[in-house]
């Protein structure tokens, strides 16, 4: 399951993406997020409990600022950096 | 000189209802389940007898979840003779979903609303736009239910439910007949500039105050909404096995234009009004399916 992040408005389309069926609970894209806007939570996918990364319920409401920062840099952010099992992506469209 | 009477009636009120399909019985032979789904402003529950549905209720969230739960799985016991200790496994599902005191399990209503949706219209919808009281969901889902995408609206209620609400009172009409009310005017007015429901209701009553009508007013706040709603299922990938879920499922002013913006249909609906499965029970159906999924596998395991 990909779960979408972000926004779309007169500035523009943003959005970062985590596909929880190749994210592996690792962390490490927690760990290198500048803002801290990520976390592990408990996704119930096929009658199971995964562990998996997640942009944070007080970031999703104000990701445009938080995700300001790294932005530009489109597929090259600490986020999708850190993830070795390309889970995370992320996309910038400016209008 | 007497004082004219404040007008008091509350045009937001949508009806809150339970229903027992008729011709349906069960023993203790058969598993029963249950899904209560704790919405931000509608509570909704379903028991199903071995996969099927049975009963269902839906009624506004009061201000505490707990409570709210406990009133409309009364609701939805009423009638049948079952007892909460019937009930082998339930799910709770919402806004509110962590704080439903009878659920064994709490699981997010994306999910939910996937496997319901699966079950009212079938094993081919693809896309789930799911208008809640306080968020829009946008979901895309495989033929057995499973959910491949999801996004939710990033802010607040603007273009939700509860907004939908608010200009009910605003306008004094009957939140029911918006959806009607709103496809009543000639021609399609612009969208109103913002959907925030603080600064649409300022906007609207700057309209009002130009001459507008109250038709014309909420075609032009119903059509931003559409058009917000419809970026969202475009983002998830919208294929033509498309439905809307939630409260606002029932607004043919929102469903219409959602339609027209993204040029495709949605798959026909039941009638609940006539018996048919509600739309907005999708996430409760969906749950009491996951609670006996679940309760199978813990038996089998």
């Amino acid at each position: 399951m990909i779960t979408h992040y972000g926004y779309i408005d007169g500035s523009g389309e943003y959005f970062i993406s985590i596909d929880s069926d190749k994210c592996n609970s690792c962390r490490k894209c927690v760990e290198q997020c500048p803002q801290q806007a990520l976390e592990l939570v408990t996704e119930f996918i096929d009658l199971e409990d995964k562990t998996v990364a997640a942009v944070t319920e007080e970031h999703r409401k104000k990701i445009r600022y938080t995700c300001a920062q790294c932005k530009p840099q489109e597929n090259r952010t600490p986020c999708v950096l850190a993830c070795q099992e390309g889970a995370i992506t992320c996309v910038w469209k400016p209008a | 000189m007497t004082e004219k009477p404040a007008d008091t009636k509350e045009y937001w009120r949508w009806q809150e209802y339970h229903r027992v399909v008729p011709g349906k019985t069960w023993s203790d032979k058969n598993l029963i389940t249950a899904g209560v789904d704790v919405g931000s402003v509608g509570s909704k529950a379903v028991i199903m007898i071995d996969g099927e549905v049975y009963a269902w209720a839906v009624t506004r969230t009061g201000s505490n979840s707990p409570d709210s739960a406990i009133k409309v799985m009364g609701m939805v016991l009423d009638g049948t003779g079952l007892q909460q200790s019937d009930i082998k496994y339930t799910v709770g599902t919402g806004y509110g979903r962590v704080n439903v005191p009878m659920a064994n399990k709490a699981i997010t209503e994306i999910a939910c609303h996937a496997k319901g949706a699966n079950y009212i219209w079938g094993s081919s919808v693809r896309t789930i736009l799911d208008v809640g009281g306080q968020d829009i969901k946008a979901i895309h889902c495989d033929e057995t239910g499973r959910v491949t995408s999801f996004l939710m609206n990033d802010k607040c209620a603007a273009g939700t439910g509860r907004g939908m609400e608010v200009f009910a009172d605003l306008l004094k009409i009957p939140i029911e007949d918006m959806g009607k009310v709103s496809l009543s005017i000639e021609e399609e007015p612009e969208p109103v500039s913002c959907t925030c429901v603080a600064f649409a209701k300022t906007e609207a009553i700057g309209l009002l105050r130009k001459g507008w009508t109250r038709e014309k007013v909420i075609a032009a706040y119903t059509r931003a909404m559409a058009i917000r709603m419809a970026n969202l299922v475009n983002r998830v990938g919208l294929e033509k096995e498309f439905v809307v879920t939630g409260g606002q499922s029932k607004n043919m002013g929102i469903v219409n234009r959602v339609e027209n913006v993204l040029s495709v249909k949605t798959l026909p609906s039941p009638n609940w009004r006539e018996g048919g499965l509600d739309p907005m029970i999708a996430g409760a159906l969906g749950a009491a399916l996951l609670a006996r999924a679940l309760y199978l596998k813990a038996q089998g395991s």
